[in-house]
């Protein structure tokens, strides 16, 4: 799960992180207020969506950067008006854009110098890792890319937790001195703990500064929660926006389904994370393109089918499904039950490519050819998507 | 022979009296797999029941391994509790333990994969569908099933399979035995970032399992796992093997389905990772539907045998 920045800073303060003073606003007549908390002088503007790139991002009206910089108070409101409601485009958010719902006014602050720090998993040695780097303020894809020199990685092992030599270890690597040194050290702890405590899959502060007047803060913040965990912080889980999701990804949710919208025209309902990746694949492989990610788990019951067909059915996109079910444990027959009463309670119009596999499937597939229904046998994966990817063209 | 468990390997299942577990349980003991004892704490001193089978169960892993010589475990507890599962059956000194459950927290999985640092204990998943080496009856009866696959589709031989995807192992397996090709041991080792047992240390197994001529090895995007694997096989294998790549459509960024599935950088995606299975002379399967297919080219290409 990802959160906005604003309540990134919220948590990074609850941690001792320091941040810029800021203020969130999510209705007009809060605007005056915010601007008037952080002195009624300049301040910077902040659209709040999920996506990166905001700064380099164009609202949907031609008004160009979801950051930026009010020389006086009236200029701040004005701009946090132009931006509240309005559709930000970004490099990461597709040309649909998001709409922003939050405006978040920082105080101004004299940048020194921009750095990179972030604490995720390292997948390989399967520990905590710091990633720090003197090139802030820019992609770290780039840097790591183009001068993997500058990025140092310190390890934690998870049996102790960051030792105050690593964090110093990090404060040196980023070369920090003096009252700055004391400040970066104390920050990465905090940084480590909030990652840590808060079941964080990655906490990235990109760019920390150091500021003229010698402090150390996290300018930006972007931090994003292990879903499996959030069961035991329910008060990080009120944090979720779905304003942010896809609707049909938050309706798939109730059901246990596992949904990703993507913007091809053939849909696929799959019992398996991995089935359902390929299932995707072969469809691209023949020449379709796939309209969704969606695994129904191992059962695959009626109801769960029913709730499946209903997301996938309102995309208008969508011009066929191919469902792909290999009943290992579950008797087939049970399935394909589940599938023609699925097909009729939802009045199914468009072309369905059915392919089981497994217990009991000659049942399921006398059951899927008696229904009455209009719909195509599959005999393997690959029969099946070039049926499909054939009915849709 | 197999990898890490036999047709007579004893087994228990941490979390017997749940719907999950108690449903697995029963068709491990119909697939004729020995589950000796059951573990719920609280519940010690009562009987599992299925058909003729009468399994005890006991309040602590410790006191099933005592009672009843289990080596191996399959853990069916929910995700809170899971951890602590792992952890109790490593210290009670088994040899293998399988963690079945799906959603455990990665904070508790990087602790618990530091505490079985240096341990007797392997640990497979969590995630994961477990492990089946088939037996010799009909439809591979009378073999050792830990987890959740179905036993009926696969068949005595000598193809080792290594996944991270449940369904897919299952496609693969199918795809073999209607070709009339054994499988010697199936491997599902989970889609969590943090995972017991790789690819690579899966791979080693069957490298050194005289009665493996052959393997599968299916991926996923996401980490580097795959990658590593096939570098080793490249340097010391020479058996066939033939590889899959699952996601080459995902979208960057999401997490699709599995927790560990997700393309993060360049290196992770299907397409790096099936360029590496064929700098590396793995045979890669162009779809899902043809992983026995490419098996059987890679063994043609060495002239070895399947089966």
């Amino acid at each position: 799960m990802n959160i906005h920045e604003f309540q990134a800073k919220a948590l990074f303060q609850k941690f001792g992180i320091a941040v810029p003073r800021g203020v969130p606003a999510k209705s007009r007549d809060e605007f005056a207020a915010a601007v008037q908390t952080l002195g009624n002088g300049p301040c910077v503007v902040k659209a709040q969506i999920h996506a990166g790139g905001r700064g380099k991002g164009t609202f949907v009206d031609g008004f160009k950067g979801g950051v930026k910089l009010a020389k006086t108070a009236e200029e701040a409101v004005e701009i946090a008006g132009r931006m509240l409601g309005n559709t930000l485009v970004t490099i990461q958010t597709g040309p649909a854009g998001r709409k922003v719902g939050t405006v978040y006014f920082n105080e101004t602050v004299a940048i020194k110098k921009e750095y990179y720090l972030a604490v995720l998993l390292d997948r390989a040695s399967s520990r905590p890792v710091i990633v720090a780097s003197t090139e802030g303020g820019v992609e770290i894809e780039k840097v790591a890319h183009d001068t993997p020199e500058k990025i140092a990685k310190i390890f934690i092992d998870p049996a102790v937790g960051l030792q105050p030599y690593q964090a110093r270890q990090v404060a040196f690597a980023l070369g920090f001195t003096g009252e700055e040194f004391k400040a970066a050290v104390k920050l990465v702890d905090a940084l480590y703990r909030c990652w840590w405590e808060s079941d964080a899959s990655m906490v990235e502060v990109n760019p920390l500064i150091s500021t003229a007047d010698n402090r150390v803060l996290a300018l930006d913040a972007k931090v994003s929660f292990d879903d499996n965990a959030l069961f035991r912080h329910p008060e990080l889980k009120e944090l979720r926006d779905l304003n942010e999701e896809d609707p049909k990804e938050t309706e798939a949710s109730k059901y246990d389904l596992n949904y990703i919208a993507l913007d091809g025209n053939i849909a696929c309902l799959v019992n398996g994370a991995g089935l359902a990746m390929s299932t995707m694949d072969i469809i691209k492989h023949f020449g379709g393109n796939p309209a969704n990610f969606l695994d129904v788990g191992g059962g695959a019951s009626k109801e769960q089918v029913t709730a499946a067909f209903k997301i996938i059915l309102s995309d208008k996109n969508v011009k066929g499904i191919l469902v792909n079910i290999f009943g290992g444990i579950m008797d087939c027959n049970i399935i394909a039950t589940g599938i023609v009463a699925a097909a009729k309670e939802t009045g199914l119009s468009i072309p369905l490519v059915v392919r089981l596999e497994g217990n009991n499937v000659e049942a399921g597939k006398k059951t899927l050819a008696e229904s009455g229904l209009k719909l195509v046998s599959g005999d393997s994966m690959a029969d099946a998507a070039q049926k499909i990817v054939k009915l849709v063209a | 022979m197999s990898i890490l468990v036999t047709p007579q390997t004893r087994v228990l299942v941490q979390g017997i009296t749940g719907d999950f577990g108690g449903r697995h349980a029963k068709l491990s003991l119909d697939y004729g797999t020995q589950i000796v004892a059951g573990v719920t704490p609280g519940k010690g001193g009562q009987f599992f029941e299925h058909g003729t089978h009468k399994v005890p169960i006991f309040n602590t892993v410790a006191d099933a391994v005592k009672a009843t010589g289990a080596t191996a475990s399959a853990i069916f507890v929910p995700p809170p509790f899971a951890a602590d599962a792992i952890l109790e059956g490593a210290d009670a000194g088994l040899a293998l333990v399988v963690a079945i459950t799906e959603g455990i927290p990665i904070r508790d999985m990087v602790r618990v994969k530091r505490a079985l640092g240096g341990s007797k204990t392997r640990l497979v998943g969590p995630n994961c569908p477990g492990i089946v080496t088939p037996g010799t009856g009909p439809k591979s009866h009378g073999g050792c099933r830990i987890g959740i696959a179905p036993g009926y589709i696969h068949q005595k031989g000598h193809v080792g399979v290594v996944s991270r995807s449940g369904t897919l192992t299952y496609e693969a397996v199918y795809q073999l035995t209607v070709k009339n090709i054994g499988q010697s041991t199936c491997v599902g080792i989970g889609g969590d970032p943090v995972n017991g047992t790789s690819h690579l240390d899966v791979i080693k197994m069957f490298n050194d399992d005289p009665e493996t001529w052959g393997m599968i090895m299916i991926g996923e995007i996401g980490g580097n796992a795959e990658v590593e694997a096939a570098r080793w096989i490249k340097a010391n294998c020479k058996k066939p093997v033939a590889g899959f790549i699952a996601g080459a459509t995902a979208p960057a960024g999401r997490r699709m389905g599995h927790a560990g599935a997700i393309v993060g950088g360049a290196e992770d995606t299907a397409a790096a990772k099936i360029k590496v299975f064929q700098d590396c002379g793995i045979e890669v399967a162009v779809t899902p539907s043809d992983m026995a297919d490419a098996l059987i080219r890679a063994a043609q290409r060495l002239g070895a045998k399947l089966a």
